[in-house]
């Protein structure tokens, strides 16, 4: 009976050891804040060897478990490790959640688009870390040029300011660090005063869909966000050091970070350039050199309830112009548009001389936020920018070092905003923007001011409702205010506002006249709605359609308002007109999508259509004592934009992968029935990278750039009165020059330097053929050609 | 985190301070330096003077420049000439000649008599490195004729150089062109 009572218990025992010990565990494990998913994180059986990582969609499984209480440790290199109790007691599923903290901190920045920023859900619209340190020593304007659609309008190579679906300056916002850039973006040779080196990634969001930013961005919006911090008690950095042959120069940037558990950080960065003359595949484009300095602070505190962060950075660059671009008057540029190399050409430099430009942009900030339990997230961004803009030109006597443009903008900028998951379904971003401009031309310069002293004041409402409808379906609607009010002081010529017919039409503006000008002080408010709806299918795992209408309205710029003068750069004399309206633009996306391991691509076609769309274009010839200039003035007129860009990429093998990249933008001007000035021409991109089959992995990869001739261009040539040869001379300066096509190579190498230490060796060859070409958008086209060969060494070190 | 309840209005305050601050003053008025108004050449001889002037007291704004000729040019004779260069935008007026003259190698002054104008112009200034000035000349004419008589400044044209303003590059500072009669 005992025997028997034994076996019988052992069989049950069994029975039942069998039966329960096949169990299985499976578990997703996501971000507690956005509920993406986290792969690559160690989950740890406690009491078991049994360990397994998640998969890329944040899964894990463990099989054959018995019933009973489990300790299960999760680890990730971006969190904070957590250990969850689980009661087995049959298969189960469950969610687990860890405080990513990666994210974490960048929720100070308030996130974009959700179309956008979910998820990577559009490959073309982000620039990672990688593609960042790989430019390391390029302008913001050039890494840019990374994302279809996105170009750039350069003076020279060195002034460099990025171009969405076709539109540019004011119409594009840059937000750097969480706050939105305020550096004198209007002018054309003005280039974004960011050191791209602060920045972790970078998305692009073409269109004003953005809301949250901007209502003004016809364009798109620029995200510039730090790299993130980990809540662990940790200290890293890099340092990249670069060397080029064209420029003869090279840069270094370096950052350390360090960050304790209990949610403290500290980065400090820093950065330095120098660049000599640049040089065309044949001779040297005199007086191109750049210098710049940066440096970058940042302290704060992250917890989950709340945090705050304080930033700081300086900016300061000194940029060479073409000397050959400096012109007297037609007579001038007719000789340097004839003449096939640039009428100056001096031996090699570091030297910057005049016409520069030097650039000083101060940023800091304080920011933080607080979550209120069932209330949401707040959030609060305070900034102060200082942007200084000195240019010199040449000037008679060339001992005299006085700037021609002397412009000091200082910018206050208040950002109150909250989030919240009003239900399951949908989540409201709210915000308020106060904001206080003040520019001051300082009249020391001794030449008249660009751009006149004004205040502003602007005052900025939204919010913006993302509903998910179902699985499938995401919808979202925004809509926001702005009101503009801008006090200007302004010294106009008699003879132009007599001319213009201001003397009739503003008689009260004028406060004081002084004979041969009269100072005025306009006092003007714009008020500008902006509105964005949208949704976003999702077919299947690998297909997604994404489609948004957005209404972007912008007020004129102070540069298209009173604009009055001679532009050295451009040997023209530019006028703004005080009378503009606020400029209005519909859009519409489209964007299909498929995105799998082997196959990707993104076709994104647009339609924009702008009424008082402001365009500058030349409408006659002036005689001054210097000859002859070609007089451009700004003009409102509807248009429209026509475009598509297409992304693809295709992994051959696991070594070999190629990418394509196309866009084509047609810009319309519908009033006067002819092309838009200043359109980028089709682009089309193709790439091919391959893994060495070597031990050490090599990667080695081969670009080609070709560049349409724009076609499509409004005439706008003149005829100029040469005394010397007693002829008239026609003055071409609308034909686009011939298509271009260039290659680039690059390699790169990694060793690992202990376990925390990394260093890559990365060799880029741009311009492989030293091919002679010249860009259509760069504005010095006309006196010299494009860039020559340039081989770049670069050397990463992680620690 | 109860700082925030006191850092959120010290930061409103400190932005509707900053917006209050503002000071009233209106901006000076800016003396344009590099602006050359009025162009004056005197050619003096036994026959009689004569002044060609160009003025244009808006600079780059939209009124043209003003061009008087004093009088018509005889044949058969030699004109001593000078050219001034002024500011006129200044009170009193300044005198950019002087300021060309001291930096004589970084300017030249060319005088182009259109395919009409029978005349021929001879420089009667040099810079340090004997290379022409021309804000001193003369102008002899032979035969009677019509034309024009432009006079370029160029501020650092290549020097020396074969007297045409191609060769000479450089930017122009002053271009004018006067309509100018030589007469029996």
């Amino acid at each position: 009976m005992k025997i028997f009572l034994s076996v019988a218990m052992a069989f049950v025992m069994a029975h039942s050891f069998a039966q329960t010990c096949d169990f299985t565990l499976q578990g997703i494990i996501v971000d507690l804040h956005d509920d993406s998913f986290l792969d690559g994180a160690t989950i740890i059986l406690a009491g078991t060897d049994n360990a397994v990582l998640s998969d890329f969609d944040g899964n894990f499984k463990f099989s054959n478990l018995c019933a009973g209480t489990y300790n299960l440790q999760i680890s990730h290199p971006a969190c904070t490790t957590k250990v969850f109790t689980v009661d087995l007691d049959g298969d189960i599923t469950e969610t687990f959640k860890l405080e990513h903290h990666l994210e974490e901190l960048n929720e100070i920045l308030i996130k974009g688009n959700t179309y956008y920023t979910k998820a990577e859900s559009v490959l073309e619209n982000r620039i990672s870390q990688e593609t960042l340190d790989n430019n390391s020593s390029a302008s913001l304007g050039d890494v840019l040029k990374n994302i279809s659609g996105v170009t750039s309008l350069n003076t020279g190579n060195t002034v460099v300011k990025p171009v969405i679906n076709g539109l540019h300056s004011s119409r594009i916002t840059l937000i750097n660090n969480g706050v939105r850039q305020q550096d004198q973006e209007w002018g054309a040779e003005h280039a974004p005063n960011i050191d791209l080196n602060t920045a972790g990634n970078i998305t692009v969001v073409k269109g004003a869909s953005a809301l949250q930013y901007s209502g003004d961005a016809l364009g798109g919006v620029v995200v510039a966000e730090p790299a993130p911090v980990t809540l662990k008690d940790t200290i890293f950095g890099k340092t990249i050091l670069s060397g080029q042959t064209n420029g003869r120069g090279g840069s270094i940037t370096s950052s350390l970070t360090k960050s304790y558990e209990n949610g403290w950080f500290g980065r400090v960065q820093g950065t330095a350039k120098r660049y000599g003359d640049f040089e065309a595949p044949d001779y040297i484009l005199s007086n191109t050199g750049l210098s710049e300095r940066d440096f970058s602070i940042n302290v704060g505190i992250n917890k989950i309830k709340y945090g705050i962060d304080v930033y700081y950075s300086y900016f300061k660059n000194e940029v060479g112009i073409l000397r050959a671009s400096h012109l007297g008057g037609a007579e001038d540029q007719v000789s340097a548009i004839n003449s096939e190399i640039p009428l100056v050409i001096n031996d090699f430099t570091y030297d910057i001389d005049a016409p520069r430009q030097d650039v000083t942009h101060h940023l800091g900030k304080l920011s933080g936020f607080y979550n209120w339990d069932n209330i949401g997230k707040f959030k609060f961004t305070y900034d102060l920018q200082r942007n200084n803009r000195f240019e010199y030109d040449v000037r008679r006597d060339s001992e005299d070092d006085t700037p021609s443009v002397d412009l000091e903008l200082t910018t206050h900028n208040l950002t109150l905003s909250l989030e919240s998951d009003v239900s399951e379904v949908v989540s409201l971003k709210t915000g308020l923007v106060g904001n206080y401009q003040k520019n001051f031309a300082d009249p020391s310069t001794g030449v008249r001011r660009l751009i006149p002293d004004y205040d502003q004041y602007k005052f900025g409402v939204y919010g913006i409702a993302d509903i998910i409808l179902t699985d499938k379906w995401i919808a979202e609607f925004g809509a926001r205010f702005d009101y503009t009010y801008m006090d200007v002081f302004k010294f106009y010529r008699s003879s132009f506002w007599e001319e213009r017919g201001y003397d009739l039409t503003f008689p009260d503006l004028v406060i004081d006249d002084l004979g041969t000008q009269v100072l005025t002080n306009p006092e003007l408010t714009f008020n500008n709605f902006s509105a964005t709806a949208g949704f976003s299918y999702k077919f299947s795992d690998d297909y997604a359609l994404f489609a948004n209408y957005s209404l972007a309205s912008r007020a004129p710029n102070a540069s298209e308002l009173f604009s009055e003068g001679l532009h050295h750069s451009a040997s023209r004399i530019e006028q703004g007109d005080l009378s503009f309206k606020s400029e209005k633009a519909q859009k519409i996306t489209v964007t299909f999508q498929k995105k799998s391991k082997r196959f990707s691509f993104a076709v994104n076609p647009y339609a924009s259509f702008m009424n008082d769309f402001i365009v500058i274009e030349p409408t006659g010839i002036r005689q001054t004592v210097r000859g002859n200039f070609q007089v451009w003035e700004y003009r409102q007129t509807n248009a429209r934009l026509l475009g598509i860009d297409t992304d693809a990429s295709y992994k051959i093998t696991d070594a070999l992968n190629f990418t394509n990249k196309f866009s084509l933008v047609k810009g319309f001007d519908t009033t006067k029935d002819d092309a838009l000035i200043n359109m980028p021409a089709a682009n089309l991109s193709n790439q091919i990278d391959y893994k060495l089959p070597f031990k050490q992995t090599i990667n080695i990869g081969l670009e080609s750039n070709y560049v349409f001739e724009q076609n499509e261009f409004p005439e706008n040539n003149f005829e100029v009165f040469l005394a010397e040869t007693d002829t008239f001379e026609t003055v071409d300066i609308s034909t686009p020059p011939a298509a271009y096509h260039l290659f680039n190579f690059n390699a790169g190498t990694q060793f690992n330097l202990g376990s925390t230490s990394k260093l890559n060796l990365n060799l880029k060859i741009t311009n492989v053929l030293n091919t002679s070409y010249r860009e259509y958008l760069n504005r010095l086209r006309y006196y010299a050609d494009d860039l020559g060969r340039n081989v770049l060494l670069q050397l990463k070190i992680n620690y | 985190m109860k700082n925030l309840k006191y850092i959120i209005p010290t930061l409103l305050l400190t932005v509707f301070m900053a917006s209050c601050s503002d000071d009233d003053d209106t901006p000076e008025a800016v003396n344009e330096e590099e602006i050359i108004t009025t162009v004056t050449v005197n050619l003096v001889s036994d026959t009689g003077n004569i002044t060609l002037i160009s003025t244009d007291l808006d600079g780059d704004g939209p009124n043209a420049p003003v061009i008087e000729v004093s009088g018509n040019l005889k044949t058969g004779t030699t004109y001593v000439g000078s050219i001034e260069f002024l500011n006129a935008t200044e009170s009193p007026a300044e005198n950019i000649t002087e300021e060309v003259e001291e930096e004589a190698d970084e300017h030249q002054v060319f005088y182009i008599p259109s395919g009409g104008l029978d005349v021929a112009v001879t420089y009667g200034n040099f810079d340090s490195n004997g290379n022409p000035l021309g804000t001193i000349f003369s102008l002899d004419t032979t035969t009677a004729g019509t034309g024009t008589l432009n006079v370029t400044l160029r501020h650092e044209p290549t020097k020396p150089n074969d007297g045409t303003l191609a060769n000479a590059g450089g930017e122009t500072d002053v271009s004018v062109n006067f309509a100018v009669t030589v007469e029996e």
